[in-house]
């Protein structure tokens, strides 16, 4: 039966990561962007929300609860409310803990799973996108070659999330690069693995609080236990949708902060004599904007709830993602020019926002639901 | 709990219909866009005869979705669905079917439950009949407040006096059936949008003539009348809902909320139109070996997937923003907000796609032999009527800001 509305498990859920985003994400926000630096402590509360820990099993320490990817989408859109950089920090572990979970051996699940079951913070990360104009999650270039027992890599990847701190990283590479989504692999790569350099840390437009690297694979050799999902492989069209469907989320989140703060600079600032949101050359804007956060929000629940379903979400996803990368620039934006020249000076966050909102045609696979 | 499917049994309803647009409708779309003002009536008797067997006519739009018991739970969305099918028919011959309409809707809203039953019960026998909604004014439109026909309590009856345009299904509901008009008038212009009340014209009322179909861009089935009302006498109990000028509701409100019900509805025909252009250009493409290849990085698709790719997922984002408005509306939360929204989205979404899709087909596109270019000009209404894209804005706007009409106009 159709429904738009949460249940209420999942509106608790939403008000509690909600009510964390605006008193404690927020402040840290601007501050990260400038330093580069993301409070340690903040992150362990963060990580005292079970973002991470909530899905692991119980008997690997975790909280073992169901994991579902509209109830992540509604999380990751609150946390990038506060703050996309920190809410992508927060999350990283995910990047190598629900692939495993969702798709590892039994082995795999033992060895990596319990490190996420623990009180404290613990990094975590997946190497997909590749340092070039014409990346495509479906056409990779790091090669995975088998040989005898082992699995040889060579390639180069990029926007690596906290790479130096992860004592494993994920890396997708693929056997066939001409196999399209069908040939591509997850590899269990340990940070300390031979033929695996990283990079100093990256320096991009946004996300600047978040920690990113880029890896060099040059002869990377690693067991065939590796593997992620062992000789089945893995089902990799379904995590890149799940990573999409994420991504578009905090997609929504990042418009949406910009639409508040947007909304109520426009009603205070005046100009001839009345607040400027009374002409309609900005209130249209800003109804432009709303219109378009929740049509956004709306193709990210309907991907979601396929993938909830356990049906296929490829084009769902890509919709989503693409839609979204379109729609929380178009925000930004018009967040920027309502704030006209104040809005271009880092004193407000509307510049910071369209800075991390053009993140969302350019990354892919930084986050997952 | 958020969900986006629909039950096995809704979607064979919505093959149904879709098989009325297939099979009746696409027939006789180009025929009847050609001979703009010519009847079809072969199609209105089926459609008429399918709606008496259906019970209360389907399309009846009511301004709240309070459960009366018989109808399906989610019967706004539902109506929604089977008007996006008949629409990818043909937006036109659909707005001409015989049935109660936005007038019925206003008698629904805004009316007794005598009143109801009294105007809406020819919709339920004999033969096809129309209703129609007169609020336009050849001096206002989205300023429905500015209204100058007159109503004046004259013994046991009121007289209206003015000119009314653009009355969807005007003519066959004041001339060409036993149909009625629901006439918006003042009763007191210096009362502004209170003294504004629908009165019920009954069919052949001396007084009402029609003075005028329209010639237009697009859907041409459907006749578009100017109604002027000379001394146009109506018995005192065809007003709806009450006199007074200071009371709660049966008033302008009641436009509004017929609009809150309505315009999901009108999003829903907008997405219909624009899903016959999305689909002709989907098979065109098939067809001639151009692939749509999802998944794959954008800077790495042609340019035509791209340009089809937008208008797919625009389209879905209109239909999933009209399908919340609709869902509000059934279980009983205010939809004003978000109705705008659907308006103004599938409105404008639609008058884009299916222009790029005469875009993308070229030659084939522009030919008359093909209905792709009737399809944009029947999507173009959708952005006009029922409140503008504009006037949608607005409303959204005065909402989001938490600004009254007066504060924001």
């Amino acid at each position: 039966m159709v429904s738009f509305e949460p249940s209420d498990e999942q509106k608790m859920i939403r008000d509690t990561v909600a009510a964390f985003a605006i008193e404690e994400i927020r402040p840290a926000a601007r501050p990260a962007d400038e330093s580069g630096e993301i409070p340690a402590d903040l992150i362990g509360k963060a990580w005292e929300l079970g973002l991470v820990r909530g899905a692991i099993p119980e008997t690997y320490g975790g909280y073992g609860d169901t994991r579902s990817a509209v109830t992540g989408a509604i999380v990751a859109e609150e946390l990038a409310f506060g703050d996309l950089a920190i809410a992508l920090h927060a999350l990283a572990p995910r990047l190598l803990a629900y692939p495993v979970l969702e798709m590892g051996t039994a082995e795999q699940r033992e060895s990596i799973l319990k490190r996420f079951g623990t009180d404290n913070f613990v990094a975590g990360g997946a190497a997909l996108v590749e340092p070039r104009f014409d990346f495509d999650p479906s056409a990779l270039a790091t090669v995975a070659r088998r040989d005898g027992a082992s699995y040889v890599i060579d390639g180069a990847k990029c926007v690596v999330p906290l790479a130096t701190k992860a004592e494993a990283i994920l890396v997708y590479a693929t056997a066939n690069p001409y196999a399209g989504q069908a040939g591509v692999d997850g590899f269990i790569v340990a940070r300390e693995a031979p033929g695996l350099t990283i990079s100093e840390r990256e320096k991009n437009m946004g996300i600047k609080g978040l920690e990113t690297y880029e890896l060099t694979l040059k002869d990377c050799r690693v067991g065939a236990e590796a593997r992620l999902g062992g000789g089945n492989g893995i089902n990799f069209t379904r995590l890149l949708s799940e990573s999409r469907v994420a991504m578009a989320a905090m997609a929504t989140g990042v418009a949406r902060a910009a639409f508040e703060y947007a909304r109520t600079y426009a009603k205070e600032r005046k100009a001839f004599g009345a607040p400027i949101a009374t002409k309609q050359a900005v209130a249209f804007m800003l109804a432009e904007m709303a219109i378009e956060i929740d049509a956004t929000r709306l193709l990210v629940w309907e991907a979601a709830s396929r993938l909830d379903k356990g049906e296929d979400a490829l084009k769902e996803s890509y919709q989503a993602r693409n839609y979204a990368a379109q729609s929380s620039l178009m925000v930004a934006d018009n967040a920027v020019q309502v704030l006209g020249g104040h809005g271009y000076i880092r004193e407000h966050p509307v510049e910071m926002w369209l800075r991390n909102a053009r993140a969302f045609a350019v990354l892919d696979g930084i986050a997952t639901v | 709990m958020i969900d986006f499917e629909l039950e096995p049994q809704v979607l064979k309803q919505v093959e149904m219909y879709h098989m009325v647009a297939e099979q009746m409708m696409r027939p006789i779309s180009r025929e009847y866009d050609e001979k703009e003002h010519e009847h079809p009536r072969q199609f209105w008797d089926a459609m008429w005869t399918a709606s008496q067997s259906l019970g209360p006519a389907a399309r009846e739009a009511k301004p709240s979705g309070k459960d009366d018991g018989s109808a399906p739970k989610l019967r706004n969305l539902y109506t929604c669905l089977s008007t996006e099918e008949l629409c990818w028919g043909d937006a036109g011959l659909f707005l001409s079917i015989p049935n109660p309409g936005l007038g019925g809707a206003a008698v629904a809203a805004a009316g007794t439950p005598e009143q109801r039953e009294r105007f809406l019960r020819r919709f339920r026998e004999g033969q096809p009949k129309w209703g129609a909604m007169a609020i336009t004014e050849p001096g206002c439109g989205s300023d429905s407040a500015a209204i100058t026909t007159t109503a004046v309590r004259e013994g046991d009856g009121w007289v209206l006096n003015g000119t009314k345009i653009f009355c969807t299904a005007g003519q066959m509901a004041a001339e060409g059936s036993e149909g009625f008009v629901v006439v918006w008038a003042t009763v007191d212009r210096k009362a502004g949008r209170a003294g504004i009340k629908p009165f019920v014209v009954e069919h052949n009322t001396p007084g009402m003539t029609v003075a005028r179909v329209e010639n237009k861009l697009g859907i041409r089935a459907s006749d578009t009348a100017m109604i002027v009302l000379e001394n146009c006498r109506i018995p005192a109990d065809h007003l709806l809902g009450k006199a007074e000028v200071k009371q709660e509701g049966g008033g302008f409100k009641d436009v509004m909320a017929t609009f809150d019900a309505t315009r999901p509805i009108v999003a829903a025909m907008a997405i219909g139109v624009g899903r016959a252009a999305l689909d002709f250009v989907r098979d065109f493409l098939e067809q001639n070996q151009v692939p749509l290849r999802y998944g794959l990085s954008p800077r790495r698709l042609s340019t035509i997937e791209r340009d089809f790719m937008e208008m797919e997922v625009q389209l879905k984002a209109a239909r999933l923003l009209t399908w919340r408005a609709a869902w509000m509306l059934d279980v009983g939360m205010r939809n004003n907000l978000e109705a705008s929204m659907a308006k103004a989205k599938a409105g404008r979404a639609v008058t884009l796609i299916t222009q790029k899709a005469v875009e993308l087909l070229g030659p084939v596109g522009y030919s008359r032999k093909q209905l792709v270019e009737k399809w944009m000009r029947d999507a173009k209404i959708n952005d006009i009527f029922e409140g503008t894209q504009q006037i949608n804005l607005l409303i959204i706007a005065r909402r989001i800001l938490d600004y009254s009409s007066k504060e924001m106009n």
